[in-house]
């Protein structure tokens, strides 16, 4: 792999960008490996990377169905941020967000973070209250939060509807040091720096059986071929229930749903911030990308399914939204518009934890916010496989909550997995 | 190919339509989705670990799978779909209570 710096850009200049090598090797599978991880998405290349890196576990391979972006890592909005307020769960995203902070570096992979801040809107004096607790209780945890008043909210957002929404804006919640990344970039970034430590990244591979021997797993059919592993990471959002079931271990506390995202044609520099307006049974959530694009999306389809294809209502749902807060957008056309398939737990949080068998870990239950989690994700999720034992930030991010009755529900919206936007 | 194009037509340009026994063949805007209609849920001195299964844990079936609808904005009755959650295909459709299709039965 070549490095990515000034002289390798200045040289490759000179000669006619002929000396980058592959970004990534495309291996055979081999027969054997210490650690298979299961989604070729970013929580599994970041969960090879950080154990090649941070555990010294090299033999690892990591099993893509399709190819390295093409699922709900190219699929989302892109929005990176930290504002959580339960225990386990600040730290957690904090974490993920400061990673973010470096992962450029990292990486040697230029994943174009750019902390633009995040501006959550409230229309009620009920919403600044509950915003300011969670905003609060962020900075007594050593998170950045703010917030803003009317009038300086309209200095730095001038073109939002101010002057007749049916519900006024009052102020915004405020996270300056969130923003978003290129997601890209950051799932080949990952793929990259895995491969460059030693990790087999096998595309085209889908799983099609586990074949256990004494509890343990100790084969995965793929379509191309049987490969064994000494430990097995599941990190297949969307489909982990499939997987669960592949492998004999019943139901999980997960159901799939479907959240689309829109793209516009590109315009000048317009929205300098991520703008996220919820009030009223309408949530929408907006940004600019580097090409000019606004970026945005809300809620669910609303029933469960595995198409990766939205439904009409929630198109008109979201153009809705959309011209409630920001009337001017209303003459763009739409570029692109897709939707992905989400692990929505029972209670808004992730599961990263071992499970009945013994050398399997797993790695779900993302709902919308997978994206911005990924680097942490797989910082505690190569911890868990390499340690056998959960970091203190994720012990109580396990399967068995729900029967211990310590759900870690952000939104109080109770056991319904399409609640928890 | 046409197979997927078909599909793919079938979920987006077309909405998903439920046929309400009651009320005729409608947009599914006018229902609102309740979930997995397998769900047996346990008597109320059933231990804990069979109300967390029926509360908590689910089949997340990818393919045909029974489910609830409720017109909402309809006649308000809850129906049992059996739809498919890869191509959103319904198979039938029927009120959830099991005296209501006795009855719907026995009218035709």
């Amino acid at each position: 792999m070549t490095k990515f710096n000034a002289w390798n850009v200045f040289k490759n200049g000179l000669n006619g960008q002929t000396g980058w090598s592959r970004q990534w090797r495309d291996p055979e599978p081999k027969e054997n490996y210490d650690v298979i991880i299961i989604g070729g998405g970013l929580h599994g290349l970041a969960t090879a990377y950080y154990l090649a890196k941070n555990h010294n576990i090299h033999n690892i391979a990591v099993l893509e169905k399709g190819w390295i972006g093409g699922g709900n890592a190219g699929r989302n909005t892109t929005i990176v941020r930290s504002n959580y307020m339960l225990p386990g769960n600040h730290e957690f995203y904090e974490h993920s967000l400061k990673l973010w902070e470096n992962l450029s570096h990292e990486l040697n992979y230029n994943v174009m973070f750019s902390q633009r801040a995040h501006v959550s809107l409230f229309h009620s004096p009920g919403a600044k209250d509950v915003n300011a607790r969670r905003y609060n209780t962020m900075r007594l945890n050593g998170t950045d939060g703010e917030l803003w008043d009317l009038d300086k909210l309209k200095k730095n957002i001038p073109h939002l509807n101010y002057n007749d929404a049916r519900f006024p804006i009052m102020g915004a919640a405020v996270q300056p040091r969130a923003g978003n990344a290129r997601h890209d970039s950051a799932v080949w970034g990952y793929a990259r720096a895995a491969d460059s430590l030693g990790v087999d990244i096998i595309q085209n591979c889908e799983v099609t059986g586990v074949t256990r021997q004494n509890g343990d797993i100790e084969t995965i059919q793929t379509s191309r071929g049987n490969i064994k592993g000494k430990k097995v990471g599941f990190a297949v959002a969307g489909n982990t229930s499939r997987l669960w079931q592949m492998a004999g271990l019943g139901n999980l506390p997960i159901e799939s749903h479907k959240l689309q995202a829109f793209v516009t044609e590109s315009i000048k520099p317009f929205l300098d911030h991520v703008v996220v307006y919820g009030v009223g049974g309408a949530h929408f959530y907006i940004s600019q990308s580097d090409k000019g694009s606004l970026v945005f999306g809300g809620d669910l389809d609303w029933y469960k399914s595995y198409a990766q294809r939205g439904n009409l209502p929630i198109v008109q749902d979201v153009a809705e939204a959309a011209m409630a807060i920001l009337p001017s957008i209303g003459r763009l056309r739409l570029l692109r518009h897709w939707a992905g398939v989400m692990d929505m737990s029972m209670d808004g949080t992730f599961f990263i934890c071992k499970t009945p068998i013994s050398n399997l870990y797993l790695n779900a239950g993302w709902n919308y916010g997978g994206f911005k989690a990924s680097p942490a994700s797989g910082w505690y999720f190569a911890d868990l496989i390499a340690n056998e034992h959960p970091h203190k930030y994720i012990q109580n991010h396990h399967l068995e909550r729900f029967e211990q009755g310590i759900n870690l529900d952000e939104r109080g919206a109770g056991p319904d997995p399409k609640l928890h936007g | 190919m046409n197979v997927v194009l078909a599909q793919i037509q079938s979920c987006t340009v077309n909405m998903i339509r439920i046929k309400c026994p009651y009320c005729g063949e409608r947009d599914h805007s006018e229902f609102a989705y309740g979930g997995d209609a397998s769900i047996k849920y346990p008597n109320l001195d059933a231990s804990k670990e069979e109300w967390t299964e029926a509360i908590f844990f689910r089949e997340n079936i990818r393919g045909f799978q029974k489910e609830t609808w409720h017109h909402l904005n309809g006649c308000r009755m809850w129906l049992e779909v059996d739809r498919s959650t890869i191509t959103h295909e319904i198979k039938s459709v029927k009120p959830c209570h099991p005296d209501l299709q006795k009855i719907m039965e026995l009218k035709k």
